[in-house]
């Protein structure tokens, strides 16, 4: 039986990357949110600019569940390369949208799949006055066309989206409109009926935005007064200071003098790049830099002088599949070890977790709060699902009455009137020192910034005292980050339960339809979502209170539990890790499978006791 | 070094600069490094330049990486903020200090080993992007803290008490001409009267100016067969000009021979004369500079004296055509767009 669904299916695109399908792609999942109906879109390309496979999946889901569902309802099969696999790969009684102009031997496909064969090369060429590579973009276009016929979508959406487009080049808007008609009109008259996805007009999309998470987080960075970043191109992270720029162009140039209030630089390597972040942070202006893995690696030396010398620096850690090179263009969160302790020596680094663009937006704003609070660097840890796709969510807000905490940096008033200046004395009760900036007063305030041993005041010791006081110090300042940072999100069950989960970051998309799924079929849990580190209270509270813990994360060596275990001194016996780490975004079905197969097990063993 | 500290009080009648600073007004804290290094001579160059210009020492930030040299910083203008980065990575730093603040003067504390091997990336590119800055290398040709390994700038044939150094060396001058510097110099830790007025010109330039400084390793390398030690670089030191930096309005009191003399008047109205040494010597003229130096290295002379300078520099701000106010000194106002702007964006977004 054919899938039959309204609203509610997978439609996956299978491309040769540089072939232009990904604006086709995106036009076809924003016709979708346009009729109002929620959408998500998932780009799986490769480390590559031209030739090899690329896929681009969408949900579309009248009752707005964003994570990726797992599966797929219908493949528009256009690379050869992939074929027999995407074809495997097409959920049962799903559908095959393919170019039919050469014929394909029957053993090609599959008896339980309705294939709708449209000759995009064909049509293609019948596309007067244009060139041959434009005639390999528009069958994308073509594609698009005939999909609108078969899923309904309206006409005068896509009208819109192609006008809105190509705005103000009349040429390619009719060019690709005649692409759109030519697709629609042989659908119409040759494959009337024979799909029954259906998108129908909703009103769930709301004043909800369609946005990437580095496009936000370089927004929060615009908002959070970030004048300096360096930075170096790494995917999946390079989008994010290129967005930084993007926007400063637009918000943050002199009306009049039509000068810069920022200082973007690409610096010769991720090394630099930290260099200058430090600097810049030391002398007073908010900076950041964007970066990956590897980045985060080559980075290691300046952490710890960082963490050591009490600077503020923001760090965009957008996290890919690792080791090594890895998997550049693929998902993972497996960085958090290497951040949590980043640099030789004891050292101990702040993390911060969005779940998606708009905690990436809030996140990064508030990031320069806590890192000139606390004087040291702050990891905001996102990854490449939140980074790089599209999300649907709720419009960014920023409340104007909001002021930047610039932290303990002592003035040229205070030094005038004799105020003690001690740049490594606890003077507070809270482990955080005052610093002072170049340049703040003729006679008073100056010290000297060092990675090597010092004591209170500043000053090169090699006194065993003088190191372990700042250091206890260093770790007391943790005790006070703990309460600053956001503290972590809760969720209870409708019904008591010993079961407990934990998640973060971009998993909680296919955790909340999960939970949904698997409260729907009785299987109760708590859910907890860690929002930063060091980990507050709550944490182990909730692990003490439940028998058995889920961690879902999207590495091998359930990192997050591990440190969970390190910080809070906790049984690992407690936990049960729910490991997805194949470089896809992790999955709904993937996590209640997982977590079903697990709890029934423990009812039927407990039930044989 | 010695361990006497260093009395607070000073003879009234100590000469004071333009704005009533003495000379103790501009040091630092007592050196640690050995008697007679070539590092404490420069320090004191730079303590002698400051108080001439009569800079406020607080409107100075010294940064610096890992070495001897980059401890000096602790050793002079106490008064005025300091970095000790890590190995190799001054350059950035004192970048990203320098785009926070504009309105500072950035003195970049580093050696052979810091500039020349681990930090040969983050000197080229702080110079190619024009950084507002004094770059000082104190070269001595060996790794003095970890006792006398030869650094990148040691001479191929250059002995130390333990080997002999097979490496070609890496020339700062050269590189720097090649990346663009905008003023190259090279001095002697062992002549002050060449030093100072090069450091003075090095801090009014604006843009990337790269002083390489010979500076004798007593411990090391100041043996006779080294190519860094203080009889070598006397012996073989050929000069190209000898300059004396003038202060906008300051009056001009030195006298040179008629026609020997060129004036070089800098962005900020400072004025720098250049006694030519050498008739065959033009300052303006990159290419002909790095044939100079490359030419009188193959004959085992070492070029001192002001290489190169571009009068009209710019620098990275201006590149970056940032804002005339310190990026640090903007506030939310300056910065935050605010919530009618994110509405807009978000429309942008649907």
């Amino acid at each position: 039986m054919p899938i039959a669904a309204t609203n509610d299916f997978v439609v996956k695109f299978a491309n040769v990357n540089g072939s232009g399908s990904a604006s086709a792609n995106e036009l076809f999942a924003r016709c979708i949110l346009r009729m109002g109906v929620p959408v998500c879109s998932r780009n799986i390309f490769p480390s590559n600019i031209q030739g090899l496979p690329t896929w681009y999946e969408v949900r579309v889901s009248g009752e707005g569940w964003l994570g990726r569902r797992g599966g797929v309802d219908l493949m528009v099969c256009m690379n050869p390369q992939t074929w027999d696999k995407d074809v495997a790969s097409i959920d049962r009684g799903g559908y095959l949208l393919y170019d039919c102009t050469k014929p394909m031997p029957a053993s090609k496909f599959r008896d339980d799949l309705t294939v709708l064969g449209v000759p995009l090369t064909l049509l293609s060429n019948s596309l007067e006055g244009t060139i041959p590579r434009e005639r390999q973009l528009l069958k994308n276009v073509i594609y698009l066309g005939a999909l609108s016929s078969l899923l309904g979508f309206e006409a005068e959406v896509v009208e819109s989206l192609i006008g809105q487009q190509f705005k103000g080049k009349d040429k390619l808007i009719k060019l690709n409109m005649r692409a759109i008609e030519l697709g629609h009109e042989y659908a119409a008259q040759n494959l009337a009926g024979k799909c029954q996805l259906k998108v129908e007009r909703s009103d769930k999309v709301g004043d909800r935005i369609f946005i990437a998470g580095n496009d936000a987080a370089a927004l929060g960075c615009v908002y959070g007064g970030a004048t300096v970043a360096a930075w170096y191109p790494i995917t999946p992270s390079t989008s994010l200071a290129e967005a930084f720029q993007k926007h400063c162009k637009k918000l943050r140039v002199d009306p009049v003098t039509k000068e810069n209030k920022f200082a973007i630089v690409q610096a010769e390597d991720e090394i630099a790049a930290i260099g200058m972040v430090l600097g810049a942070n030391w002398n007073g202006a908010r900076a950041f830099t964007a970066t990956s893995g590897p980045g985060i690696s080559l980075m290691q030396e300046f952490f710890g002088l960082a963490y050591y010398a009490e600077i503020p620096a923001v760090i965009f850690d957008i996290q890919r599949g690792g080791p090594s090179t890895g998997m550049p263009t693929r998902t993972q969160q497996s960085d958090i070890l290497l951040a949590a302790y980043a640099s030789h020596g004891d050292t101990k680094q702040v993390m911060i977790f969005p779940k998606g663009p708009n905690e990436a937006f809030e996140m990064a704003a508030s990031a320069f709060d806590y890192a000139e609070r606390l004087q040291t660097p702050v990891f905001v840890m996102m990854d490449l699902d939140i980074g790089m796709n599209d999300w649907l969510v709720d419009p960014l807000t920023w409340d104007d009455a909001r002021i930047y905490d610039r932290g303990k940096v002592m003035t040229a008033d205070e030094l005038e009137s004799g105020k003690l200046f001690a740049r490594y004395l606890d003077v507070d009760g809270d482990a955080i020192p005052y610093r002072t900036l170049p340049g703040v007063h003729p006679t008073k305030g100056s010290y000297f910034t060092r990675g090597s041993s010092h004591n209170a005041y500043a000053v090169y010791s090699e006194s065993g005292t003088d190191y372990t006081d700042v250091m206890q110090r260093l770790l007391q300042k943790f005790e006070t980050a703990k309460r600053l940072l956001p503290q972590p999100v809760r969720h209870n069950a409708g019904a008591t339960t010993r079961w407990g989960a934990i998640y973060y970051g971009s998993t909680h998309l296919a955790m909340d339809e999960a939970f949904a799924a698997l409260e729907g079929r009785g299987l109760c849990i708590d859910t907890l979502r860690i929002r930063a580190f060091p980990f507050a209270d709550e944490i182990a509270d909730f692990i003490d209170a439940h028998d058995q813990v889920f961690l879902i994360e999207q590495n091998r060596d359930a990192q997050m539990q591990k440190l969970i275990v390190n910080e809070c001194a906790i049984d690992p016996a407690k936990f049960i890790s729910i490991l997805h780490y194949d470089g896809t975004p992790i999955t709904a079905r993937f996590i209640e499978a997982a977590i079903s197969e697990r709890m029934m097990l423990k009812a039927q063993r407990e039930a044989a006791e | 070094m010695t361990y006497i500290a260093k009395p607070k009080l000073h003879h009234p009648a100590l000469p004071k600069n333009a704005i009533g600073f003495t000379h103790r007004d501009y040091e630092g804290r007592i050196s640690t490094l050995c008697a007679g290094c070539g590092h404490d001579s420069i320090s004191a160059a730079l303590i002698q330049a400051c108080f001439e210009l009569a800079i406020e020492p607080h409107r100075v930030a010294k940064l610096s990486g890992i070495g001897c040299s980059s401890k000096t910083p602790d050793y002079f203008l106490g008064q005025s903020h300091g970095f000790n980065a890590v190995h190799g990575r001054m350059p950035s730093v004192l970048t990203g200090a320098n785009l926070a603040n504009r309105d500072l003067i950035y003195l970049g504390v580093s050696g052979d080993g810091d500039s020349a091997s681990i930090g040969l990336g983050q000197f080229a590119h702080c110079v190619r992007r024009g950084v507002n800055m004094v770059y000082i290398c104190e070269n001595n040709g060996v790794y003095g803290l970890t006792k006398g390994q030869f650094s990148a700038t040691a001479d191929k044939g250059s002995k130390s008490k333990t080997a002999v150094n097979s490496d070609s060396p890496i020339d700062l001058v050269s590189l720097a001409l090649l990346l663009g510097a905008t003023f190259v110099a090279r001095g002697f830790s062992g002549d002050k009267h060449q030093l100072v007025p090069l450091l003075k010109a090095a801090i009014a330039h604006k843009g990337s100016a790269i002083l390489d400084v010979i500076s004798p390793c007593v411990q090391f390398n100041n043996n006779p067969e080294s190519t860094k030690s203080y009889d070598f670089v006397r012996e073989h030191n050929d000069a190209v000009n000898r300059i004396d930096f003038i202060v906008p309005k300051a009056e001009i009191t030195v006298d040179y021979t008629p026609g020997s003399v060129e004036t070089v008047r800098q962005h900020d109205g400072s004025i720098i004369k250049l006694a030519k040494l050498r008739n065959d010597y033009n300052p303006h003229d990159r290419a002909g500079a790095m044939a100079f130096c490359q030419a009188h290295a193959a004959k085992g002379e070492v070029v001192t004296g002001l290489l190169y300078i571009e009068d009209d520099a710019q620098d990275l701000h201006a590149h970056l055509n940032t804002v005339a106010t310190p990026l640090n000194k903007l506030s939310e106002a300056d910065l935050c767009p605010g919530s009618n702007a994110l509405d807009a964006i978000n429309a942008s977004y649907r």
